[in-house]
């Protein structure tokens, strides 16, 4: 039985005149107000256009005057921003599709913002706008669709009968809301939502589906970080729909069609080409990284505790690229042939309210299958797959999931936790059962699944507090920051790389710098002035992706074939240059290296002080637990005895002979903790902020970030009012 | 069965009738590098034809929104109304077979509508019949194996 739109209530509905994008831009916005089911466009202000170029830095500018101090994630005027940016449903440039979710996060209690793919954010832009807010909690379940062919923006109260869950949901509303079952009418729609575990705990996340003519059926890519499918289902938003008809190759009306087109061919060829010798994203996506992370001691093993276990090799890409459906062109947006968005097909489930069921897996991406693998102990890819589907369809991100749940088998390896404390779940290592138990005891609403994914911020206090657990250890061990749980690389022996982690404004995730190959395993950037540079230019250079709407994985994870012969490979140079022609031939406007890079300031040190402005934003909540700095056990230590022992003689300065492990333990702590200090003081000068880690006035009107509020809420804290 | 445009470099004597007779017929204008045949000089009187051989259906594989198909008569065609002009398959032809004309908002390819053949003076090209081979299956048979079970 599958419903039309026609058999939902309408409660509300606003015709709008259908925009044309010039450049790049609609220079509007739609934002509706779910509490009071009102839609009305706002016109994007040059001045708007100017600092926060699009993409992220709308939705943050939107954000920020939406909001109050005193915002809270569930507070009613909270909202959530998805904005696209200039470059974004290109169709020749692969990575172009990206949209960015920014909200006050239930984890944080700041902004988060995440970067996803799907067929939502295009189509809402060629429906006419640059980005949606959506504001107000509504006393009942609704369905907020945007027609962008009739230019209709409509509310439906969701039907009781309706399933929660993405991956059904998903699919009716794609059917309910196409103007027919054609394929090409089913493609023309997009859904965003989460699932029942997003009701019921802070790491809720949001699924953009796009329409799979191959598969018959949907897919979906997800805005995983920092809760913003908790907020969804606070402002009792079931979905969001979008459609559009008639994607074609100029919708952004680019001031040079031709050069974008030229510009994308170019990176066409050179993926087609050098895939297979480089990164094998075709074939593999981004879990082809999983044995070198383990060759090198980075793959996170038993709660990031160790990088390596001799079981690697059980779950490397050539196992997933087996079980990954091949010779499909597996892109999150029309034109990226990087296609790294890989699916499990026809995957048999062993648990839960879908046991026995076939269904589509999407990915695992390296970030679940390592999170939610070997960081657990578990090297049963059905069961990292399991782990991988339910956590999508239920809407909980995988990345805190996979961290909390290590971080609970590691209680209960230390024993902390015993089945009188889960309810009966055995959590030892490598148990995926268990694991898979907590997420459906999650989505049903029972205790300890409730409990257990609140996330390790909440958890270790808790502990602490319950259980008598020692509070420092629980501490160390629970891998966040700033409430967010850390993604899935170990940063002990690279202080670039808890940099670039825990020196970030929303919290521990992989998207502002990944330097550990550049910092640890090539020493390129020994100094602390020179981490700082690294951490100044990196975090700045990949904001710029979330302003346009593009994808970061096409400038690294694929490259020219001479790349090495540049003076600086790590920033892979001709790629720059073609974002710059890129962004150029869209919006018509040059764009020097310089200026790339104060785009990005701009926006960083917005958000900085957006931070600040909600009472955050200071330098102790910068710090990482300890166990993303080094061995916080003495087995820890001693696992990797050899290399602590080496580094305390020579780096430290101390014989570590006749030393016990407990004080060698404790040497290495304080010299590390001491270095990551340093760290905090070059980086803060280089990003032109205070050492608590406020940007001060002055750089921020020498970037251009001279709005009077912002430098009023930087002024108020330098002078210890706020 | 798979019909398509049989080249024999041999033949070829670098005449271009074929290009003018396919550019006029689809564009309505004489311009080598908007026919769907191409001749390429090698030097010393020698030529090389490019035409797609309908087979290895590469850009069928890539092709985001299945605007190319294979028609009844195993011919690769291009549903314009589908297409995005993404040129993932002008990247992933290995023969340069699938063209576009910078600017355009779409590529072309030939399809073996044999115009070219009446015009060419040295019958260095022919409709022709072949075999479908284990390559020119690979597309279909991914689609198969990952296809949801039909709904009840």
């Amino acid at each position: 039985m599958s419903f039309s739109k026609n058999d939902y209530k309408l409660l509300s509905e606003r015709r709008y005149e259908l925009g044309s994008i010039r450049k790049g831009y609609n220079m509007r916005t739609l934002h509706v107000d779910v509490g009071t089911r009102q839609a009305a466009e706002k016109p994007v202000s040059e001045l708007m256009k100017r600092k926060f170029v699009g993409g992220k830095g709308f939705g943050l500018k939107l954000l920020w005057d939406a909001t109050k101090p005193t915002t809270r994630w569930d507070s009613p005027e909270n909202e959530i921003v998805i904005a696209m940016g200039p470059i974004c449903g290109n169709t020749n440039y692969p990575g172009s599709g990206k949209s960015l979710v920014v909200s006050i996060s239930p984890m944080t209690d700041v902004p988060i913002d995440s970067n996803v793919g799907g067929y939502f954010g295009p189509y809402l832009k060629f429906s006419g706008f640059d980005a949606l807010e959506l504001q107000g909690r509504s006393d009942r379940e609704v369905i907020v669709f945007i027609d962008g062919n009739e230019g209709l923006v409509q509310v439906f109260e969701s039907p009781d009968s309706i399933p929660a869950d993405t991956h059904l949901l998903a699919e009716e509303l794609t059917r309910a809301f196409a103007a027919s079952s054609d394929p090409a009418e089913l493609q023309a729609v997009a859904v965003v939502s989460a699932g029942r575990g997003a009701d019921r705990s802070p790491m809720g996340l949001l699924n953009f589906s796009l329409y799979d003519k191959r598969r018959a059926g949907i897919r979906v890519k997800q805005a995983g970080r920092g809760g913003i499918g908790t907020v969804l289902r606070d402002k009792k938003i079931r979905a969001l729909v979008c459609r559009f008809k008639g994607v074609g190759q100029n919708l952004n009306d680019a001031a040079e069609p031709a050069l974008v087109q030229r510009l994308g061919l170019k990176l066409h060829r050179e993926i087609v080409k050098n895939d297979d010798q480089q990164c094998k994203m075709r074939r593999q996506g981004t879990a082809h990284l999983m044995e070198v992370m383990n060759d090198y001691d980075l793959l996170p093993t038993k709660n990031h505790k160790y990088g390596q276990d001799p079981r690697g090799p059980e779950v490397a890409s050539w196992v997933w690229e087996k079980l990954l459906s091949q010779n499909l062109p597996d892109g999150c947006w029309y034109g990226c042939t990087l296609a790294c968005a890989h699916s499990v097909d026809r995957f048999e489930l062993e648990t839960g309210p879908y046991k026995g069921q076939k269904v589509c897996v999407d990915g695992p991406e390296y970030e679940t299958a390592a999170g939610c693998g070997p960081n657990l102990y578990v090297y049963d890819t059905r069961g990292i797959l399991e782990i991988n589907f339910y956590c999508d369809t239920y809407g909980i991100d995988t990345i805190s999931f996979g961290t909390t749940m290590s971080f609970l088998m590691e209680c209960w390896e230390l024993g902390i936790l015993d089945a009188g404390r889960t309810d009966g779940i055995d959590l030892s290592w490598g148990n995926w059962k268990g694991a898979i138990q907590v997420l459906h005891d999650l989505a049903e609403g029972k205790r300890f699944g409730v409990l257990a994914c609140k996330g390790v911020k909440f958890l270790a206090d808790h502990f602490a507090k319950e259980y008598g657990a020692d509070p420092q250890l629980m501490k160390d061990i629970a891998l966040h920051g700033k409430g967010l749980e850390q993604s899935e690389y170990i940063s002990k022996e690279s202080l670039a790389q808890q940099g670039g982690y825990y020196l970030t404004n929303k919290g521990p995730q992989h998207d502002e710098a990944w330097l550990i190959f550049m910092d640890m395993v090539n020493n390129r950037i020994p100094s602390f002035e020179q981490k700082a540079e690294a951490l100044h230019y990196f975090p700045m250079f990949r904001t710029w992706f979330g302003l346009q709407g593009l994808c970061k994985l096409p400038w690294n994870d694929i490259e020219p074939a001479d790349n090495a012969k540049h003076a600086e490979p790590n920033k892979v140079p001709e790629h720059v240059a073609n974002y710059r022609e890129l962004y150029t031939a869209i919006t018509g406007e040059s764009l020097s290296p310089e200026e790339l890079i104060l785009q990005s300031e701009r926006v960083y040190n917005f958000q900085r002080a957006f931070n600040v402005r909600q009472g955050h934003g200071r330098r102790a909540e910068d710090y990482p637990p300890y166990r993303a700095m080094g061995p916080v056990l003495e087995d820890e230590y001693e696992a990797r005895a050899e290399r602590y022992d080496k580094q305390m003689k020579e780096k430290i300065g101390i014989d570590p002979a006749g030393k016990s492990v407990r004080e060698k333990v404790a040497i290495t702590r304080e010299f590390r903790i001491r270095q990551y200090d340093s760290l905090i003081d070059a980086v803060f000068k280089r990003r032109g902020w205070t050492s608590d880690g406020c940007p001060t006035p002055e750089h921020l009107r020498g970037i251009g970030m001279d709005l009077p509020e912002v430098i009023a809420v930087a002024e108020a804290r330098i002078a210890g009012e706020a | 069965m798979i019909k398509y445009l049989k080249t024999n470099d041999e033949k070829c004597v670098g005449c271009m009738s074929c290009v003018s007779a396919c550019s006029l017929l689809y564009e309505k204008e004489d311009n080598p590098a908007k026919s769907r045949i191409q001749v390429n000089g090698q030097g010393r009187g020698a030529f090389h034809l490019i035409a797609c051989d309908q087979e290895c259906r590469k850009c069928v594989q890539e092709c985001p929104t299945q605007a190319l198909v294979v028609s009844k008569t195993g011919v690769v065609v291009l549903d314009k109304s589908l297409c995005v002009g993404c040129l993932a398959c002008v990247a992933v032809c290995p023969i340069d077979a699938m063209i576009i004309f910078p600017g355009d908002k779409q590529p072309f390819k030939c399809i073996a509508c044999g115009a070219c053949v009446k015009k060419c003076p040295k019958e260095a090209i022919a409709i022709a019949e072949k075999e479908e081979s284990p390559a020119s299956r690979v597309w279909a048979e991914a689609i198969a194996a990952v296809r949801k079970e039909e709904a009840k």
